[in-house]
């Protein structure tokens, strides 16, 4: 069976799904199924099919499960936002229409995604002026005290969800480049004693004086583990010259942190880039670098701009009366711990989980946004919510495949990067949505009400297929020993 | 690279673990504990979208229905009590903003269709709204409007049991309120009047002092110990000392030696004093926990809205036999700082059926039966014996002795045509005897009595009697329920 084919089978079981799923809602609406729910079933295949057409036209050996897993993900949360509003479920069918056209654009207009190495400071200066967007007058506006979104006439998107892409791009490209210079070569492992002086010492030595200054433990965590890094780091003694690129992205999130006020996405960003740092040099010295840096960093702003900082409160005591009172309080994320709660083992069905108070005011805030995945946990259950996971993670086990099998440097590091942000992104809401990690404003991908995320997720997809494309398709001349 | 990137996709499963970790930990693990935190209301605001089962008065009448407002997901239940003020205290109220009493309370689990795990799996796999089933109480409606409108704007109590099952015919307590003004500020205003206390059920919380009611209990445990009869001579002379203070009859009147009969017949102050030191503080505490003082009455009715019976020292605290109570003044319904004898007139009522029922202590109840929303009987009670007070000898004696009370005592306001009636009446003096608590307690007809009843009036002017003022309101309501 060709890879083509096997993907055309996997969308069968996807438009049953939403079939299925509309039928449930519509089940528990008016107790009786309509013919919407065929149809709506049957125009999302039709979709799927079209776009899928075009894959087999234009990228024939692509990977064959990402847009089958990507047309289940965005088929489920048509289903789930259906359930909360018919109207946005409209909404978001018609930008997953929109997202289709820019699916198909991509890889219309991309036929070599080494095309984007040429154009990698263009395309990094475009993300970042994107980020920048929601903090200019006039068309910024402000969320939560973050500022994600922009407003465009009628249209609000947010543009992090396409600077993600454009900057994985570029540090997929620069990486490929100074990878190789930001390290040497691989030096010989030096004797125990040696490496308990170069590590252990300084450890040692910034740990008493962390306890001495008594900053806590999390900081003096923090010290030790920047400390060892520091001298990993040295042993190798690299220009300063270098540590550029790494102090400009830290700065540049930094920046982020200050400017967006957010967070998850900031997190999600410097993630990405300290997992294309780690694949690109093979030092776990300069990931625990930057993320010490970061996470720094992060403290120093939590406890200077209050919106941060209030953020984390919030998450550290979500039941706190004053806080869940407070406006921007702990409202959200205790309601959707409750809403979660009421979920259980095997959820309480479709459509049957409480969203508004009786008065119509929305018990859960933001249900079809942020909190999508407590309503999925609420009504689905604990085992709905981690099938839901488990399509997140085919997802990136198929990204980190598409890596695996790429011929040269760019597209495995652009590929790595996609999906890391991607996969990033999943954490970053459910694991705030879930209470791991403080909670922000980003969308789950895919599954979320939103057409920026709904278009630049279908573009990063794009991507991804493009270089899954022409990986495999070097590899089978490679197998059938045309080019070697 | 191609480690590192296996390297990465090991984190990632991971960090996708930690997240299915933390949704267990939400929706399993700790599901109990956030559904009780004092802040989440879900569980409030679904009990309002699940229309909760009909109230029933006896001939199916129906006292609280839930009405939907709104449609769709907004769609709420409100209830609403078409009988208004009638059935306030017995039916109680449910209201999500103030909470609930009564049946309303007392059934609720019943009436919300509250179902056990496994019950509730079924329903779930046939996708059924749940719905709460319907009660139907052993209220009579006639009988309660007749006992409400005749307590008119007085406040006092009037309670009703059928004597041979226990069945509660009629409960009113006065003053009452509309249930329907629960939700509204009305109800605030109702609910911090301490003068009148509207929303207080006098039937099952007053502490009510029974006057001479309470000789009814004493002749029981008089006769029915063996030590007087219905025909033992007692001198009935006013002034004498009891416990070393001189007790005087109503209006200082000598009756010289009598019978008990005609000690009852008159309500001879001096006479009861003198049984109730003769048989002592022993046996007459033991016979009135026969007749279930001492303890809330086993009724299917929310524990705060009933009081025990008793004797009750200074401190309100119940005494026993070896309380030192003065035993001559308890047995005429009176007392001291060391113990008063304070009854609910649910109490009183349970008095007069256990004469009637020949000894026999019927469990008062208030629900007959559950009923599905499919119309099958879920659950329906049967009478139960609470205790046997004493002798079926001793019962017939003491009817006959309440039977002349109505016939040419001090209860012949109580009497019905054509049916023979037993009572008995009592006039308490209280608020440092400034006013009259009046009582009348009675069944009829006599011989297999259909209804028991206790009619109580707080605060009457003095010069009221029970015999004149609450009797002729027990007549009516018997006479409503003998029809």
């Amino acid at each position: 069976m060709s890879a083509r084919t096997r993907e055309l089978m996997g969308l069968i079981p996807v438009s049953l799904l939403v079939s299925a799923g509309f039928a449930a809602v519509l089940l528990t609406r008016t107790e009786e199924v309509s013919d919407a729910t065929a149809t709506y079933g049957l125009v999302f295949l039709g979709l799927c099919v079209f776009a899928h057409l075009f894959i087999r036209a234009r990228l024939p050996d692509a990977d064959p499960y990402l847009f089958p897993l990507a047309a289940l993900l965005a088929a489920f949360g048509l289903v789930v936002i259906y359930r909360i509003d018919a109207e946005l479920a409209r909404q978001q069918a018609q930008w997953f229409v929109i997202g289709l056209a820019f699916f198909c654009a991509t890889i219309a207009f991309l036929r070599d995604h080494h095309v984007l190495e040429r154009y990698r400071y263009t395309i990094a200066a475009a993300g970042i002026a994107l980020l920048v967007m929601p903090r200019l007058p006039g068309i910024g506006s402000q969320v939560r005290g973050a500022y994600l979104a922009v407003d465009v006439g009628p249209i609000q998107f947010q543009p992090a969800e396409f600077a993600k892409i454009a900057i994985i791009v570029f540090l997929a490209s620069y990486l490929r480049d100074t990878g190789d210079v930001l390290v040497r070569a691989r030096l010989k492992p030096l004797p125990y004693v040696q490496q308990a002086v170069m590590f252990a010492l300084p450890a040692l030595v910034v740990a008493l004086i962390a306890v001495a200054l008594d900053v806590g433990p999390a900081v003096t965590v923090l010290l030790v583990v920047f400390t060892v890094s520091m001298a990993a780091v040295m042993r190798e003694r690299p220009s300063l010259k270098h540590f550029g690129p790494l102090l400009l992205v830290w700065g540049v999130a930094m920046f982020m942190l200050l400017v967006i006020r957010d967070l998850g996405s900031s997190l999600m960003f410097f993630g990405g880039f300290l997992a294309l740092l780690y694949v690109a040099t093979a030092r776990l010295s300069l990931v625990g670098m930057g993320a010490t840096m970061f996470l720094g960093g992060a403290t120093y702003f939590a406890s200077t701009v209050g919106h941060v900082q209030q953020r984390i409160e919030v998450w550290q005591d979500p039941f706190d009366r004053e806080l869940y009172d407070a406006v921007g309080g702990s409202y959200q994320i205790a309601q959707s711990l409750f809403a979660q709660a009421d979920g259980g083992l095997f959820g309480q069905g479709f459509g049957q989980a409480l969203l508004e108070l009786p008065s119509g005011q929305s018990i859960l805030p933001a249900a079809h946004t942020d909190l999508i995945y407590a309503v999925i946990a609420d009504e689905l259950g604990l085992f709905g919510a981690a099938g839901l996971i488990l399509a997140y993670l085919l997802f990136a086990s198929r990204g980190f495949k598409t890596a695996l099998v790429a011929a040269d440097g760019f597209s495995k590091l652009l590929a790595t990067g996609l999906t890391a942000v991607f996969a990033l992104q999943v954490f970053v809401i459910i694991g705030g949505v879930t209470k791991v990690i403080p909670l922000t404003g980003v969308t789950l991908p895919f599954v979320s009400y939103g057409g920026s995320s709904i278009v630049a997720n279908l573009v990063l997809l794009a991507l991804l297929l493009i270089v899954s494309d022409h990986a495999r398709k070097d590899r089978g001349r490679m197998d059938q020993g045309g080019l070697v | 690279m191609n480690r590192q990137i296996v390297q990465l996709f090991g984190l990632s499963m991971l960090l996708f673990a930690t997240l299915v970790g933390f949704t267990s930990r939400w929706t399993v693990f700790e599901a109990e504990a956030l559904k009780d935190q004092a802040l989440n209301r879900r569980s409030l605001i679904e009990a309002q979208q699940i229309p909760r089962g009909l109230i029933r008065a006896a001939d199916g009448t129906v006292l609280a229905r839930s009405v939907p407002k709104g449609s769709g997901q907004r769609r709420i239940f409100q209830r609403t009590y078409p009988e208004d003020n009638l059935f306030a205290h017995a039916v109680g109220y449910s209201f999500l903003e103030r909470g609930s009493t009564g049946i309303e309370r007392y059934r609720n689990d019943e009436l919300t269709g509250e179902e056990d795990e496994f019950s509730s799996i079924f329903s779930e796999l046939q996708s059924e709204q749940p719905e709460g089933s319907d009660v139907t109480t052993t209220l009579d409606l006639e009988a309660q409007r007749t006992a409400v409108e005749a307590l008119g704007d007085r406040q006092g109590a009037i309670v009703a049991i059928e004597p041979a099952t226990g069945r509660v015919r009629a409960m009113a307590s006065s003053p009452d309120f509309n249930p329907n003004e629960v939700p509204t500020d009305r109800f605030r205003e109702l609910n911090t009047d301490e003068e009148a206390r509207p929303v207080v059920n006098r039937a099952t919380q007053a502490n009510y002092q029974p006057g001479s009611t309470f000789k009814v209990v004493t002749a029981a445990a008089a006769l029915d110990s063996g030590k007087f009869s219905s025909e033992s001579i007692v001198d009935g002379t006013s002034g004498q000392p009891v416990s070393g203070v001189p007790l005087a009859n109503f209006g200082g009147q000598d009756f010289g030696a009598i019978t008990l009969t005609d000690g009852l017949t008159n309500s001879v102050n001096t006479v009861w004093a003198q049984v109730g030191e003769q048989i002592g503080p022993n046996t007459l505490v033991e016979y009135m926990n026969r007749f279930g003082f001492g303890q809330d009455p086993p009724l299917d009715y929310p524990e705060d809205q009933m009081n025990a019976s008793g004797i009750r020292n200074a401190d309100g605290r119940l005494v026993g036999g070896d309380g030192g109570f003065d035993v001559g003044r308890v047995a005429i319904g009176q007392g001291g700082a060391e113990g008063q004898i304070q009854v609910t007139p649910l109490q009183m009522a349970m008095v007069a059926a256990a004469v009637g029922n020949e000894g026999r202590l019927m469990r008062p109840w208030l629900t007959e039966k559950i009923v599905a929303p499919d119309g099958r009987v879920e659950e329906s009670f049967e009478p139960q014996e609470q205790s046997q007070v004493m002798s079926a000898e001793s019962a017939g004696e003491l009817a006959a002795m309440m039977s002349r009370v109505v016939e040419e005592g001090t209860g012949t306001a109580a009497a019905l045509s054509g049916v023979p009636v037993a009572g008995k009446t009592g006039t308490a003096e209280v608020a440092g005897a400034q006013l009259n608590q009046l009582w009348f307690i009675g069944f009829a007809p006599v011989e297999n009595p259909q209804v028991a009843i206790a009619v109580t009036l707080e605060d009457q002017p003095l010069g009221t009697q029970g015999g004149q003022v609450a009797a002729p309101l027990a007549a009516q309501v018997m006479e409503t329920l003998l029809r």
